[in-house]
């Protein structure tokens, strides 16, 4: 049986970029992903630079599947993994499909998206803010005639602007009311600190909506006290700090939501429920890593707010604690597709050098690891102001276990 | 073919016109391109509800899109709780939305059965000091 240098899980920015690396010093590889084309979440993507460039997910997985292709490498699209057994000398990756030996791993699976449970949301026609996007800039259908996204984070800004692109109508964007497992996105002042900490970073009409909270950056409670009841407008659509969704009504469908005024600590003011009909509903509730396969082939963990959970622990040469796992992108903790890629490029020069021995890999991999800080520095979609602390509290715990 | 189609991006360009694909759903022929997901045809139609909830019944559609969730599982040439999400069209398909299923307990009675351990012994005591 041939045994595979390395099986790849995820063709997304990290898992590709990874395997470019292993092909070009021809290494064996087997990329595996279970939706039907490669690209992962990167597909999706769609947004202005500061510059005025476009970013565009689906050019950017182009020009990484060409590369990939050019060094024929064996990407599997279909091809769901549900196990990964580690024996004496090497794993097993277990699918739907077949299962795949290889000496090495490198998990990319990337991220999932937190739930954001409000009453009515089990409804057709509600759906993840990211589910919206995949149907509308990959499989280019339109979700619906109106909606209302619930969850006000920079990722749910992103995508709401790439829908209004596609010409989808939105009403507006507003937190979910306050439960049990929404606390953090329906409390007013944390989501309004958050933005005006990524304003920063983010492109164009972003920033003019972020400076429009820059001014009271040391009074944001004055701000959110005083916040229009019209909502600030982003790209002309209401953007509601103050304003929370309680339900989400409808029959077989989705036909409305109620709406309700909150105070600054995002409690419900009685008697402001009203009414708005809408026929679908973007829940946006962040990204966490999507790591269960490091979990199932007993790879430790650490926690880390700033990283967006629980991720594997690794090193700066996306290396876990465990001999031959390695991790890439997302699953190490949310950042945006360009750091992914960045260390899917590290992880596939790690097992490169580890698999051959090859000390002349080490200059690269110097240079690939500086490339993801540098890249992380430059990033302009940041989702968590404080990364730098959650990688260093990662390398930490690496250290303390090796 | 429908209007819910986004044929003109202002970004991402014209729509690629692609090889059309017919395709049954629940019995009901439907046509879609090469490259739909079973989901991406059907939410084209303006069809939402892609299964029953197996004991409630409540209509139940995509929510994640990306394979996560299993909100859409749908039967597809007889295999069951196939992710319409993550699954290719393909020509004559034959799709059956996710049905009710048979409930070994009658939901009628579920308020008369203890949920835990010691609800069960409370009742069993409550039965042992009626008979006294």
């Amino acid at each position: 049986m041939q045994i595979n240098d390395v099986v790849i899980i995820g063709a997304g920015p990290a898992g590709l970029s990874a395997a470019i690396q292993c092909r070009e010093n021809d290494l064996r590889v087997t990329v595996l992903d279970e939706f039907p084309k490669p690209g992962g979440r990167l597909l999706g993507q769609l947004h202005q630079e500061p510059t005025g460039e476009w970013w565009n997910g689906i050019e950017e997985t182009k020009i990484l599947v060409d590369k990939a292709e050019k060094l024929n490498t064996d990407i599997r699209c279909g091809v769901s993994v549900h196990h990964i057994e580690k024996l004496e000398d090497h794993f097993v990756v277990h699918t739907n499909k077949k299962n795949f030996p290889a000496k090495n791993i490198l998990i990319a699976t990337g991220a999932a998206e937190t739930a954001a449970p409000i009453p009515g949301w089990t409804l057709p026609g509600v759906m993840s803010i990211g589910a919206a996007q995949v149907m509308t800039n990959v499989h280019r259908v339109s979700v619906g005639e109106k909606g209302i996204v619930v969850g006000v984070n920079v990722l749910s800004a992103a995508i709401a602007r790439e829908l209004q692109l596609a010409g989808i109508d939105l009403h507006s964007m507003a937190l979910p009311a306050r439960n049990a497992v929404s606390e953090d996105q329906a409390n007013p002042r944390l989501v309004m600190e958050r933005l005006v900490r990524i304003a920063h970073l983010a492109p164009s009409a972003f920033i003019k909506f972020g400076s429009k909270f820059a001014k009271f950056k040391f009074v944001q409670n004055i701000a959110l006290q005083f916040f229009p009841k019209g909502g600030v407008k982003m790209w002309d659509m209401p953007i509601h700090l103050r304003k929370a969704i309680k339900e989400i009504n409808g029959t077989d469908k989705v036909e409305s939501v109620t709406m309700v005024d909150v105070t600054v600590d995002g409690d419900i003011i009685r008697g402001t429920e009203e009414t708005i009909p809408v026929d679908f509903v973007c829940i946006a509730g962040g990204l966490y890593p999507l790591a269960e396969l490091a979990a199932v082939v007993g790879v430790p963990f650490q926690y880390s707010e700033e990283l967006g959970g629980h991720v594997p622990i690794h090193n700066e040469a996306m290396e876990t604690s465990m001999k031959g796992i390695y991790v890439a992108g997302n699953i190490t903790g949310i950042e945006s597709a360009k750091v992914a890629r960045e260390q899917g490029a590290v992880a596939g020069l790690s097992i490169v050098k580890n698999t051959l021995q090859n000390a002349t890999v080490d200059g690269k991999l110097k240079v690939a690891i500086n490339n993801v800080k540098a890249t992380r520095e430059a990033a302009t979609i940041q989702f968590h102001p404080r990364i730098e602390e959650g990688r260093e509290k990662v390398t930490t715990a690496f250290n303390q276990l090796t | 073919m429908t209007t819910k189609r986004i044929v003109n991006h202002p970004v991402l360009g014209k729509l690629e016109e692609n090889k059309k694909i017919t395709f049954t759903f629940d019995g009901q022929s439907y046509d879609g391109y090469e490259n739909d997901t079973i989901a991406s045809a059907l939410l084209a139609h303006g069809i939402r509800t892609l299964r029953k909830h197996e004991e409630s019944g409540n209509p139940r559609g995509i929510y994640c899109n990306i394979g996560h969730c299993y909100e859409c599982r749908v039967t597809v040439d007889e295999v069951s709780n196939v992710r319409a999400c993550l699954t290719p069209i393909k020509e004559n398909m034959v799709i059956e939305s996710g049905k009710v299923q048979p409930s070994p307990l009658d939901p009628k009675n579920e308020g008369d059965l203890p949920r835990t351990y010691d609800e069960f012994i409370r009742s069993e005591e409550q039965k042992k000091n009626a008979n006294k």
